[in-house]
């Protein structure tokens, strides 16, 4: 009972989809185990709409989306577990077996077994520790993503005055929730030149509730010993050092942190999965197989994404390339191609290809670097271009999702290169 | 007069300046890219509408996500969630019940949006 053929870690969309998929292309034999005690994973907080468009045609909340596919993987009879923690994965050198050692009250301290294993954790937030901001630790200052869970998951009742630092998308949302509640929010300030967040939500949850939005700006100090009292505000020069003339004071008892998402890739390290340093997320080959054989990777674990539509279908290749796996054994590795970075690409998933076992088509993701307008994405391998796709605008919140066909990718005979190409004036 | 607003189509999100007559017809669109941004700012200034999500409180304590099931007024989002929060429900409920009829007379129905045993 505890060998499996694949065991799925994360309960979330990727986790569910992959299953999905997996038992699909043929797997009866799988497990999903998540830690909360319910399937759906960060899903279940973000009550608002906006989720599910590409796939199921029709605007969901969280909530409603997480519990669609939760209904699929009832019947579709796929088993899991809540309330269990996986401890480690290894890779057992003789058999290629995984080793996957959990705790939960059903089961104690267990090691199960599984030929293949789909990593679907998700992400965390950065913490205020990471963030480099001085001040006492008074009561008061939240990641905005544990304010949500407390305000729609416990229904807590967190605070009256709000600064948000950070315009993240959950920091964005946030702003509107907690305006709805019946809190005021003076302000958000964001560090850099630009939005990290969806234009959609900067209009929909800042602009309808008339609630700045501080470019430039950043938190650089915190007051209050044991209760948050309030927060120093400042703007940053161009190489995003504090001026301090501009420093403002904003009194408030409530201070939500939206800087940025970061892969909970812990276990993923622990089990030799090698971690590409730009997304903090697995280095993945085209079939989002890790550096581990047998070993896969999805959905915010692998990168941060902006769309859980396109977790969910992201995580359905994983779980084919499982199922492939468990069924087919190693691939064939003839020509691998690598894909390195150019102008204005941060990173992409994957980061190599191979070519013969590649499906039909290819998809590459990636996120921009700053704001791109009326320019090209260009894919060439040596002097030949593979792909050229106009673009009127580029922005680092929203991944660009490429797909590449097979012929195509069989045209190259070097590594790809993939840039935005600048209109030349 | 004119009135200013960004557009939400896409992350270009264009400046549009709109003219809007005596009437709060708007009668010419500048500033935008592509048709949609017209559109968007007829739309917007006229009669701007929105989804509202918010969560009720259930007599258990536990807090129940909904939604209104189309988009309402959005000078009306402020009743609707004072509306839903004043109202105690019983568990179960099942993802799409209704949990209020009409909200706030906007001819639009608030429903649960989780299944909560």
């Amino acid at each position: 009972m505890n060998d499996h053929s694949l065991i799925i870690i994360g309960g979330g969309p990727a986790g569910m989809a992959a299953a999905l998929a997996a038992k699909k292309a043929g797997i009866d034999d799988l497990l999903i185990l998540e830690r909360d005690s319910r399937l759906g994973g960060i899903l279940n907080q973000c009550i608002h709409n906006g989720f599910g468009l590409h796939t199921f045609k029709e605007e969901l909340t969280g909530p409603e989306y997480a519990e669609r596919y939760a209904n699929m993987i009832k019947q579709e009879q796929i088993p899991y577990e809540l309330n269990t923690m996986v401890l480690s994965v290894e890779c057992l050198k003789d058999s290629n077996k995984k080793a996957i050692t959990v705790i939960s009250s059903k089961r104690g301290v267990q090691t199960i077994y599984a030929k293949a294993v789909v990593l679907a954790m998700g992400c965390r937030e950065r913490p205020r520790g990471a963030l480099n901001i001085p001040g006492y630790r008074p009561q008061g200052v939240y990641t905005a993503g544990t304010a949500q869970k407390l305000i729609n998951l416990e229904g807590a009742n967190i605070g009256k005055e709000v600064v948000i630092l950070g315009s993240g998308d959950i920091g964005l949302i946030m702003a509107r929730r907690m305006t709805l509640e019946g809190a005021h929010v003076a302000a958000v300030a964001e560090l850099m030149p630009y939005s990290s967040g969806l234009k959609r939500n900067i209009v929909q949850c800042l602009d309808d509730y008339n609630i700045p939005l501080l470019l430039s700006h950043t938190v650089v100090d915190i007051k209050g010993k044991e209760k948050l009292e309030g927060v120093y505000i400042a703007k940053v020069d161009k190489n995003l050092q504090p001026i301090e003339e501009t420093k403002e004071y904003y009194p408030c008892d409530t201070l939500l942190l939206s800087c940025g998402l970061i892969p909970e890739n812990e276990l993923s390290v622990d089990g030799g999965v090698e971690i590409d340093p730009r997304t903090n997320g697995a280095y993945v080959d085209e079939s989002l197989e890790t550096s581990v054989e047998g070993v896969f990777s999805c959905g915010n674990v692998l990168h941060v994404h902006d769309l859980v539509d396109f977790v969910s279908e992201e995580s359905a290749r994983a779980g084919e390339s499982a199922a492939r796996y468990i069924l087919n054994g190693k691939k064939p590795i003839k020509e691998t191609i690598e894909i390195k970075t150019g102008n204005g690409v941060r990173y992409t998933v994957p980061y190599k290809i191979n070519v013969d076992s590649a499906d039909e088509l290819t998809h590459i993701r990636f996120r921009v670097s700053g704001v791109y307008k009326n320019t090209s994405i260009v894919i060439k391998s040596g002097e030949k271009e593979l792909m050229r796709k106009k673009s009127m605008i580029l922005v680092p919140s929203e991944m660009v999702d490429l797909v590449l066909k097979k012929s195509k990718l069989e045209e190259a005979d070097e590594a790809i290169t993939i840039f935005i190409e600048e209109a030349s004036q | 007069m004119i009135k200013e607003l960004t557009c939400i189509c896409c992350p270009m999100g264009c400046s549009l300046k709109a003219e809007v007559n005596e009437k709060g017809e708007v009668v010419s669109v500048k500033g935008n890219n592509c048709v949609r941004g017209e559109n968007y700012a007829k739309t917007e200034l006229t009669a701007p509408v929105r989804i509202v999500t918010t969560t009720v409180i259930a007599r258990s304590g536990e807090p129940v996500p909904v939604k209104t099931e189309k988009a309402v007024a959005k000078d009306k989002i402020f009743d609707v969630v004072n509306n839903i929060k004043s109202v105690k429900i019983d568990l179960p409920v099942k993802m799409g019940d209704v949990i209020i009829e009409n909200v706030s007379d906007t001819g639009v129905n608030v429903v649960s949006t989780r299944s909560v045993e």
